[in-house]
């Protein structure tokens, strides 16, 4: 009889794996120039030195080239960067050496950088992997194992020229033989398989010479040199036989263990001179959000990135807290397909009833920034603000008279699918669902695990609305692309033949700030249309251990460990 | 021995059974594998080279078929999820090897815990006359066993880690770089498992020796002039021990499985939380096998317990 | 420790009811009146301590605990009450056929319950869940498949025993119809040893559901269930330890009352059976 259901063994925690942030949209490609061209966001320009070598960010000043190719990339020359950190004005000199634990959400998905998908992932393989190009911390790309490029005109051929003494942590000279293997693979060009979409235009790798590399494209995208930050690997690595992962970053790969977490160690022939100051970092898994919190104050972690707002409060004196913004945008998705959200009407007056500052005190301190389209801030080019539209406070006389217009002025009832492990979408939701009952929608929650999601919500469409956060890391063709009619990716089913339109048109252009243009007008469509609730791009708030300064914050997933020191 | 074969029978068809039925609610769980791991940028010719590299083409049957083949070879398979390094992933037995010492010394400190209290508690709690003493840990023993674990973890952690700071909430080490800081910090969580355990053990052993307290032999003893001590532990308790052996080995079972609940609480990289971001991820024949090891030890321990009972008890058959 | 005969009012009981009424009376009145709205929010509240006004404190949302700890005993208890309804029911019809007729039939059932029980249950209500979905209703539904091979057990078991007794002989030779046999003049006789089994189910039901809601898989938010509070509470427990603590104790409080009542029902009618 005792023997009789023993459930009181029900394990702990919903939160079982990270949260919040782990954006599960997450787009493949990391990085590229948020701004665009020449963009440069630092306004503090103290330089210090050891801090992004000049060469870097200047020597691509090609403007013009030679037969009459231009290059897409004009500099940051040199400028520096609002650097995180009370200590950010000291001057790192002998500082170098010790180690430091980062406290991360999510396990690694995968250990080869062309097939990591995550975003927990690849902000942490930026470590050890560089692409030919990379991105900076204003969003600028700049030059990697790369020192120069140029683009043809027509905007088909992409020639690398390759930085002189670059090598692999396993002591070889990266070669063009490397670059070719690793634009090939992750092309689809060596196996049929792409490992990186974007990069399936790839037609051909050539070796021009030793240390240029050409690349011929199908079609012209100006945004596609941001996928060029695909890691750069020895030729053969990816297939051969147990290889450690092996790249060119300031760090190199010790070890990884499933649950606990990566190791990485200073790589000592780094070709930014002076980086990384650290020794050895290592990046641990954390259980859940809660236990980051008491490691924190307990110092067995020093760093944590996307805190909630409540571990922000309770850090506050102990540790320095930053908030930067993120490049993801939240937003409460409806499925425009549906009875009876398939109704504009509706749609804005759902737009309407949210209070996105009230949902933006309650679950993000009040440190988002609030949208109303799917474009992030951070992406200045291309940002228009649409915040008028339908106001970031309640207004719910005119949502109750859009609701009667549309027939349902007793409201409906609603069902919003949220992936249970992401706390910060599920708090959004209690707050929304409280705002919908304004209106007479009554919102349920269902909560439900990532892989059901994405075979539920994502690829099967099967739901009334869901709360998530989207991500296009530089590359914003790819967040609006998602918004066509016939995407694949438009798990909302919005439809706007005008949209679409414009979206080719905008594909069309070679010119940026054209291209920027008609990226507007879609965002201003998706808006018009109310194809889903945008409600903030979230921030980003990180804890860093008062003995450390340095750290660089980038709007593009990536925690850069090269420029951290220890003070002391 | 026809005993023993006709258990060890039982056992591979009751595990045979978990397994197939493990693997057929797999096939019905919405939530494909490809799509899990390859996120929202899957592209469909990746989608289907990964689908092939798995197997996942096959038909349910034979990739059962495939899978119990390797696991009678002694082949375990690989993780879907987790790689060892850039181009292969990580061998399940290698995965759960390494997570398997945390678990198990888990257990073994919240069971050596468990019997350590519980059997000097209940024999003093049945030999106390005060009824004092009687009230008190009847209240105490009954409260303790109301309380959830996961309830139990956070109290703990909240007081001796947050308000008395006796040890440092998630700060686990490795038993492999620091072996008693390793079991330094499973003290708590060892203690979150074996509280109600304790209660429940104690209560179990102080009302097995009273009834066997009333039994005849007991007068019996005493008629023949033995001491009050010898008649406690000569007789009584080593009769009334009897059923707390059976008690105990359910509890060994219950902390094997429960231990899901703690390792979550306290962040200790066991096979528990790996069993729970598996079945997340549909990393399947990492589920398979834990799910087969937990029902393994589980019947194992309720078969040892049955021997034991045997070997105490030689009327029993 | 049994009393004799006769049945005597003890402490046991009476705490029990007290502790049990208290829970029940606060619960079933959550379904109709709380002081505050139990979803309501208030950013004004967040995380006021324990105070006259808000006797449990309130939430990261401004919320009252106490009605939402109001509104998540009386979901608890129903939820709880519901699964041991519908597998004590089917623990009953399951256990008596098979108990008293035996056959393959039994060693099928028998055979299920036993993978079923050497499987930890935790698993299978997660494996339950992950097909049906969560919500509501399907925890009640994948409990009370949980819990019913415990129930077939000791139906089944007392079956067994009471098949061969000498009144059911008669009985059979009378000619009594089968299903008579069974559920007039059996089921009466186990309903002592039943009773005490359906109590630890209730209070088992209340860990499980509490646990399921705190793993995120039972009530979903906005909701109040004591569980999923207890889950939210867990990240605050530096700074506001009463978010965690009000709806834990509240379980405890619950179980703890219950197993009292059902301690002081089993001295009060002296069944011998010994329970842990």
């Amino acid at each position: 009889m005792r023997k009789f259901f023993h459930l009181k063994n029900i394990p702990g925690k919903k939160k079982l794996c990270g949260f919040l942030f782990t954006a599960l949209l997450t787009m493949a490609v990391l990085g590229g120039c948020a701004g665009g061209t020449g963009e440069s966001s630092g306004d503090n320009s103290s330089v210090e030195s050891g801090e992004i070598p000049l060469d870097s960010g200047s020597e691509q000043e090609s403007t013009g080239g030679t037969d009459g190719e231009t290059s897409a990339e004009e500099s940051a020359s040199g400028e520096s960067t609002a650097e995180a950190g009370q200590a950010g004005q000291e001057t790192p000199e002998n500082q170098y050496g010790g180690s430091i634990v980062v406290g991360i959400q999510q396990d690694i998905d995968s250990l080869d950088p062309h097939k990591a998908t995550a975003a927990g992932t690849k902000e942490i393989l930026f470590n050890i992997f560089e692409g030919l190009v990379k991105p900076d911390e204003n969003g600028n790309l700049i030059n990697a194992v790369a020192s120069d490029y140029t683009i043809s005109e027509d905007g088909l051929v992409y020639t690398f020229t390759l930085r002189e003494g670059v090598k692999f942590h396993n002591g070889n000279a990266v070669t063009a033989e490397d670059v070719k293997y690793s634009l090939e693979r992750v092309s689809g060009l060596l196996d049929g398989t792409p490992l990186i979409s974007t990069l399936s235009v790839i037609e051909a790798v050539e070796i021009i010479d030793e240390q240029t590399v050409q690349v011929t494209v199908g079609s012209a995208n100006t945004e596609l040199i941001y996928s060029f930050v695909a890691a750069i690997i020895p030729a053969g690595s990816g297939e051969a036989e147990g290889a450690d992962p092996v790249g060119t970053g300031p760090f190199s790969f010790v070890s990884y263990e499933p649950l606990k977490g990566i190791t990485m160690t200073k790589n000592p022939d780094y070709w930014q001179e002076g980086l990384p100051y650290l020794d050895s970092v290592e990046f641990k898994i954390m259980g859940d959000g809660d236990t980051s919190l008491m490691e924190l104050q307990g110092g067995t972690i020093d760093f944590y990135a996307y805190l909630t707002d409540s571990q922000a409060q309770a850090l506050q004196d102990s540790h320095q807290v930053i908030s930067s913004p993120t490049n993801m945008v939240q937003a409460l998705f409806l499925n425009n397909a549906v009875e009876p959200l398939n109704d504009v009407r509706v749609r804005q007056a759902i737009s309407y009833a949210l209070d996105k500052e009230a949902i933006n005190d309650f679950v993000a301190g009040g440190n988002g920034t609030l949208i109303s389209s799917a474009m992030m801030p951070t992406l200045k080019e291309y940002y228009v603000d649409l915040n008028d539209t339908y106001g970031t406070a309640a207004n719910v006389e005119k949502a109750k008279e859009l609701m009667a217009d549309a027939g349902y002025a007793e409201g409906f009832d609603m069902e919003i699918a949220i992936v249970s492990t992401y706390e910060f979408h599920m708090q959004t939701g209690e707050v929304i669902a409280e705002q919908l009952k304004e209106i007479g929608i009554q919102a349920t929650i269902r909560g439900m695990d990532n892989g059901t999601w994405l075979d539920e919500v994502y690829n099967g469409r099967q739901f009334d609305a869901t709360i998530t956060a989207l991500t296009c890391d530089m590359t914003p063709g790819y967040l609006m692309n998602r918004f066509q009619t016939d995407s694949k990716k438009n798990f909302i089913n919005f439809q706007s033949p005008e949209y679409d339109e414009i979206y080719l048109k905008a594909q069309a252009t070679l010119d940026p700030a054209e291209k920027a243009e008609y990226y507007k007008e879609l965002q201003k469509i998706l808006c018009d249309e109310a194809g889903s609730v945008f409600i903030q791009a979230p921030a980003n708030m990180t804890a860093i251990s008062k003995r450390l300064a340095g750290y660089k914050f980038y709007p593009v997933y990536v925690q850069d460990m090269s420029t951290v020191y220890i003070v002391e | 021995m026809k005993y023993l074969g006709k258990k060890i029978i039982t056992l591979i068809m009751t595990l045979f059974l978990v397994s197939a039925a493990a693997f057929f609610a797999f096939q019905i769980i919405p939530g494909d594998v490809v799509s899990s791991i390859l996120g929202t940028e899957a592209t469909p010719e990746r989608e289907e080279a990964l689908r092939e590299e798995l197997g996942l083409n096959d038909p349910p049957l034979v990739r059962y078929g495939k899978w119990a083949a390797g696991v009678l070879r002694g082949d375990l398979g690989v993780s879907y999820r987790y790689s060892r390094n850039m181009n292969e992933m990580m061998p399940v037995a290698e995965l759960i090897g390494d997570k398997m010492p945390v678990t198990l010394w888990l257990a073994a400190f919240s069971m050596a815990m468990i019997v350590l209290v519980s059997v000097p508690l209940g024999v003093l709690w049945a030999k106390s006359s005060s009824h004092v003493l009687d009230a008190v840990l009847g209240v105490v023993t009954q409260a303790t066993m109301a309380v959830p674990s996961f309830f139990l973890g956070i109290l703990v952690t909240w007081l001796f880690g947050i308000l008395l700071k006796w040890f440092a909430p998630g700060g686990y080490v490795s038993y492999q770089e620091d072996f008693r800081g390793f079991l330094g910090y499973l003290l708590f969580p060892a203690i979150s498992i074996a509280l109600p355990k304790i209660a429940m053990t104690a209560r179990f052993l102080r009302n097995s020796m009273l009834t066997e307290m009333g039994a005849d032999y007991v007068r019996t003893a005493y008629s023949k002039g033995c001491s009050r001590e010898r008649v406690m532990y000569g007789h009584v308790l080593r009769n009334a021990l009897m059923p707390v052996i059976t008690f105990l080995g359910m509890i060994v079972a219950e902390i094997v499985a429960g231990s899901i609940v703690v390792e979550q609480v306290f962040g200790l990289p066991g096979i528990g939380r790996l069993l729970i971001s598996s079945i997340s991820t549909r990393d399947f024949p990492v589920v398979e096998i834990l799910i087969l090891y937990i029902t393994f030890v589980v019947i194992f321990v309720y078969f040892l317990v049955d021997i034991l009972y045997k070997v105490v008890d030689p009327r029993i058959s | 420790m049994k009393k004799k005969n006769g049945k005597k009012w003890n402490k046991y009981l009476y705490a029990g009811i007290v502790m049990t009424g208290i829970a029940v009376l606060l619960g079933v009145a959550g379904f109709f009146w709380t002081p505050y709205s139990t979803t309501a929010m208030s950013a004004a509240e967040k995380f006021s301590a324990p105070s006259l006004r808000h006797p449990f404190g309130t939430d990261n949302f401004g919320r009252d605990i106490f009605s939402r700890v109001m509104r998540g005993l009386g979901t608890t208890m129903l939820i709880s009450s519901l699964v041991v309804f519908f597998s004590g029911l089917a623990g009953i019809f399951l256990g008596a056929v098979t108990g008293y007729f035996g056959g393959i039939l039994d060693e099928a059932v028998m055979r299920v319950t036993d993978a079923l029980n050497g499987f930890p249950s935790i698993l299978l209500t997660l494996v339950i869940i992950s097909i049906l979905g969560s919500g509501r209703q399907n925890v009640i539904i994948s409990m009370s498949l949980v819990f019913m091979p415990g129930f077939v057990r000791i139906v089944r078991g007392e079956f067994i025993r009471l098949r061969d007794a000498d009144y059911i002989k008669r009985a059979r030779m009378m000619e009594v119809g089968k299903f008579r046999i069974l559920f007039i003049h059996i089921l009466p006789n186990i309903f002592s040893v039943f009773w005490v089994s359906v109590m630890i189910g209730f209070n088992n039901a209340i860990l499980a559901e509490s646990g399921m809601s705190y793993l995120g898989i039972g009530v979903q938010p906005p909701d109040a269930s004591l569980g999923n509070m207890l889950s939210d509470a867990q990240g605050y427990l530096q700074s506001a330890p009463w978010c965690a603590l009000a709806p834990g104790l509240t379980i405890v409080w619950l179980v703890l009352g219950f197993s009292l009542f059902s301690e002081g029902i089993r001295r009060w009618t002296s069944a011998a059976v010994n329970f842990v």
